[in-house]
C-alpha cells in the first residue's frame, strides 16, 4: 500500500480551534475520520469539490473537523439535505456521515428512498449500536438482549441489518467493516466514493463509555479485540457451522452493481426536453 | 385606438400564479410532497423546471422536502417548496434550521381547514399563528399573504426576493379558494420585474465569515463548492459558523436574527388601506376574507356609512405601526377571519395601550369568525357594520 504523505492528509483538516474533538476516549469516530480523509487524500480530491453533510449524534459531529463545505443538519435528515446539494450541484462529491439511530430510526425514510433513487451519495454509517449523544438509549441496531438506558432489562426490539436494508432499498454499493479494520474502512470508503450511485459503508464501531460499560464489554481495547474476532470476512462466515454464526458480523463489499444514477436520469430528462436543432 | 393585445394577458389559477411568480423570480430548485390544496404548485414546477435547467424532485415527505431545499440553497440555488397545514407542521423543524443558519428559501402554505387532516378542500386562515411560530425557540418570521391571483404572482416574487435579501425562510400564505380560483392577470415583462440575484462575496476566502457581525442587507452568501469553505450548523454558532456555548456569542447570534427583521420592518411590511381617511369604522382583514371586506366597504359607502378597510399583505412582522396609525381613532374595528381569532388577538395586543383596551368591556373590536370551511360573505360583514352603534 502506497504511503500517503502526512501533509497531504493534514490539508483536509481544520486546524484553527477545532481540536481537541468532542469524542470520548476510546470512541471509534476518530478512527473513521482518519480512514475517511486518507481515502480522500488517495483520490486527490480538491477540498472545494467536497461537501460533507451529517445529521445529529456523536458521529455527526465529524464535519466540524474537516476543511470542506460542511453541513451539520438535523437529526435524521442528513441524506435529505445532501439530496438538495447533489441535485443542484451534481459535480460535487457529497459525503454523508451518520449514526445508526440517525440513519435508520428517525432518518429511515430518507435512507431507503435515496437508495431507491440511486442518488450518487457516499454514506458513511458509523454503527455503535446505541444512541451515543443522548446518553445510551437503544437504537434500531442494538442487539436483542443488550442493555441500554431505555432497555435496562434487555432490549426486546429486533435489530436492523443495515446492509440488508440498504441492499433491499436499492443501494448499488454496500460494504461493511469495523473500526478495527481501519485500512479496510479506508479502502471501502474510497471504493464508495468512486462508485457512481448510492453507496453505503457501514462501519461497526465501539462506544466503550456507554454501550461497552452497560454491556460489560470491557475497555476500548477489549472492544477492538472483539471487533477483530467477530467482524469477519463474508467467506469465512459462510464456512462457519450455523451455531457459530450467530454472534458474528460479516465484512466485505456486499453489493456492487451498476444502475442508472439519479442525477444522470434527471440530466437525460432535461436533454430530452431541449428543442432539437432546427425546431421552431 | 385599439389597445395592443399584450402577449401576457392570461387566465390563471392562484396556485399557478405562485409557481409562475417564483419561476420568474429565478427559481432553480423545487422539492415537495403532494398535499391538497397546494399540489398544482408542485405539478407546474415539475413541468417547467426541467425545461429551463432547473431541478424538481418529489421527495418522500415534507421533512425531506424542506431539508432538500435548504441543502440546494446552500449549494447556490433559489429554492421553494409548497405545502398545506399538516405538511407545514412537519416542516417546522427545518424552517427553524433555515432561519438559524440564515439560508434563503420560500415555503408556501396554502391553508386548509384544521386541526389535523381537517378539511383538505376547504379554505381556512388558521395557520396565521403557525406561520409565525412554526419553529422552536425564538426567531422572527416573514410571512406574506396575497388576496388575488395577481398578487399571488407578485408576492411570490417578493417572497423570493426577501428570502435572498435577509437570508431567511420566507413563508407565503394562501388559502384553498385563492389557490384554486382563476382570474385574468397581466404578466409583466420579465425585464421589468425586480429580481434579486444572490450576492456573491468578493473578498478572499480567508476573510469570509458566513455570519458577519454587522452585516448589510442584502448580505453576500457563498455557495458550496466555490472556494469559500465554511461550516453550517443548527447549533448556536459563532460568526464563522462553528458551534459555541459562549453566552455572549449565543446571545449576539440570537439578537442578530431578530434585528435583521425588526430593524427593517419598513422594508418588509406592506399594507393596503382602502377608504380609510374619513372612515369611522374599519375592517381589518387579510387574504381571501379581505375581498369580502372590500365589497362590504363599497356596499356600506353606497348607503352613506363611512367604512374603510386595512389589509396587511405582510402578516409577519405584524404591522404594528400601521395598525396604530390607521385604527387608533376608529370607533370600531371589525375583524373577519376564517379561524378563532388569530388576527384579532394580535390586534388586541397592539391596540391595548391605545384604546386602554379591556377585553371584557370594549366593543372596539368586533370579531366575525368562521371555521366551517365556508367563506365570510360581504353581506355578513355589512350586517355587522350596521350593528355598530
Ligand atoms: C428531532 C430530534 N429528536 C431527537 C433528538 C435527540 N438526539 C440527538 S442525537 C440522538 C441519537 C444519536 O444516535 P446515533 O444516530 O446512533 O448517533 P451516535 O450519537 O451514536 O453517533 C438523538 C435521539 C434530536 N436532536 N432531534
Amino acid at each position: 500500500m502506497e504511503k500517503i504523505p502526512q501533509k497531504k492528509i493534514h490539508q483536509y483538516l481544520r486546524h484553527d480551534k477545532k481540536f481537541p474533538h468532542v469524542w470520548c476516549a476510546g470512541c471509534s469516530n476518530g478512527i473513521v475520520l482518519g480512514s475517511t480523509i486518507r481515502a480522500i487524500a488517495q483520490l486527490d480530491y480538491k477540498k472545494d469539490d467536497i461537501a460533507m453533510v451529517s445529521g445529529i449524534g456523536c458521529s455527526s459531529r465529524m464535519p466540524v473537523y474537516v476543511d470542506f463545505n460542511t453541513l451539520h443538519s438535523l437529526h435524521g435528515r442528513a441524506i435529505a439535505y445532501a439530496t438538495g446539494i447533489k441535485m443542484y450541484k451534481p459535480e460535487m462529491k457529497v459525503i454523508v456521515v451518520t449514526g445508526d439511530g440517525d440513519a435508520t430510526a428517525i432518518g429511515g425514510n430518507h435512507f431507503i428512498h435515496a437508495a431507491r433513487r440511486n442518488l450518487d451519495l457516499t454514506v458513511i454509517l458509523i454503527n455503535n449500536n446505541i444512541y451515543g449523544m443522548t446518553g445510551g438509549q437503544f437504537s434500531p441496531t442494538t442487539p436483542i438482549g443488550a442493555r441500554a438506558t431505555t432497555s435496562m432489562y434487555g432490549n426486546i426490539d429486533p435489530t436492523f441489518d443495515i446492509c440488508r436494508l440498504a441492499k433491499g432499498s436499492g443501494a448499488t454499493f454496500v460494504a461493511r467493516t469495523s473500526a478495527f479494520h481501519a485500512q479496510e474502512a479506508q479502502n471501502f470508503i474510497r471504493a464508495g466514493l468512486q462508485h457512481k450511485g448510492f453507496s453505503v459503508i457501514e462501519i461497526v464501531s465501539a462506544c466503550p463509555v456507554i454501550y461497552g460499560r452497560l454491556n460489560r464489554k470491557g475497555d476500548a481495547s477489549k472492544m477492538m479485540l472483539w471487533m477483530k474476532e467477530n467482524v469477519i470476512p463474508v467467506k469465512a462466515y459462510e464456512k462457519l457451522p450455523d451455531d457459530k454464526k450467530e454472534d458474528k458480523i460479516t465484512r466485505g463489499i456486499l453489493v456492487q452493481e451498476e444502475r442508472q444514477e439519479y442525477t444522470e436520469a434527471y440530466e437525460n430528462l432535461m436533454q430530452s426536453l431541449k428543442p432539437e436543432a432546427g425546431d421552431k | 385606438m385599439v389597445k395592443e393585445k399584450t402577449r401576457n394577458t392570461v387566465l390563471m389559477q392562484g396556485n399557478e400564479a405562485i409557481a409562475r411568480g417564483t419561476l420568474d423570480a429565478g427559481l432553480d430548485f423545487f422539492a415537495g410532497y403532494p398535499i391538497t390544496p397546494s399540489t398544482e404548485i408542485a405539478e407546474l414546477c415539475s413541468r417547467e423546471l426541467p425545461k429551463r435547467g432547473g431541478k424538481f424532485i418529489q421527495m418522500e415527505d415534507e421533512i425531506a422536502s424542506i431539508s432538500a431545499i435548504i441543502g440546494a440553497s446552500l449549494a447556490g440555488a433559489k429554492t421553494m417548496t409548497a405545502t398545506s397545514g399538516p405538511g407545514f407542521s412537519l416542516m417546522t423543524e427545518g424552517i427553524g434550521f433555515a432561519k438559524m443558519t440564515e439560508t434563503p428559501c420560500v415555503v408556501v402554505n396554502v391553508m386548509r381547514g384544521g386541526p389535523s387532516t381537517g378539511s383538505p378542500t376547504k379554505p381556512s386562515q388558521a395557520d396565521i399563528m403557525q406561520s409565525r411560530w412554526g419553529n422552536h425557540g425564538d426567531a422572527p418570521a416573514i410571512v406574506l399573504y396575497p388576496n388575488s391571483v395577481k398578487e399571488s404572482y407578485e408576492l411570490a416574487i417578493r417572497a423570493m426576493n426577501l428570502a435572498e435579501k435577509y437570508r431567511t425562510c420566507v413563508v407565503l400564505l394562501s388559502d384553498e379558494v385563492l389557490g384554486h380560483m382563476r382570474e385574468t392577470i397581466e404578466l409583466p415583462d420579465l425585464s421589468k420585474i425586480k429580481i434579486l440575484k444572490r450576492i456573491q462575496p468578493s473578498i478572499p476566502p480567508e476573510w469570509y465569515k458566513h455570519y458577519p457581525e454587522n452585516p448589510k442587507y442584502p448580505m453576500p452568501m457563498a455557495s458550496f463548492g466555490e472556494g469559500y469553505r465554511y461550516h453550517v450548523t443548527g447549533l448556536a454558532h459563532d460568526s464563522n459558523g462553528f458551534p459555541t456555548n459562549l453566552g455572549s456569542e449565543v446571545q449576539s447570534m440570537s439578537v442578530r436574527l431578530q434585528k435583521k427583521i425588526v430593524n427593517n420592518i419598513d422594508d418588509i411590511v406592506q399594507i393596503e388601506s382602502f377608504q380609510m381617511d374619513d372612515a369611522k369604522i374599519a375592517i381589518f382583514a387579510a387574504g381571501i376574507t379581505s375581498r369580502a371586506a372590500k365589497e362590504a366597504v363599497v356596499m356600506a359607502r353606497r348607503k352613506g356609512v363611512k367604512v374603510g378597510m386595512l389589509r396587511p399583505l405582510t402578516i409577519w412582522p405584524f404591522p404594528d405601526r400601521a395598525v396604530k396609525k390607521y385604527l387608533g381613532d376608529k370607533k370600531a374595528v371589525i375583524v373577519p377571519e376564517l379561524n378563532e381569532g388569530q388576527l384579532s388577538n394580535e390586534l388586541k395586543r397592539v391596540m391595548g395601550g391605545i384604546w386602554n383596551y379591556d377585553i371584557r368591556k370594549t366593543k372596539n373590536i368586533i370579531e366575525i369568525q368562521k371555521f366551517s370551511g365556508q367563506l365570510i360573505t360581504p353581506d355578513e360583514i355589512l350586517a355587522t357594520i350596521k350593528e355598530v352603534k
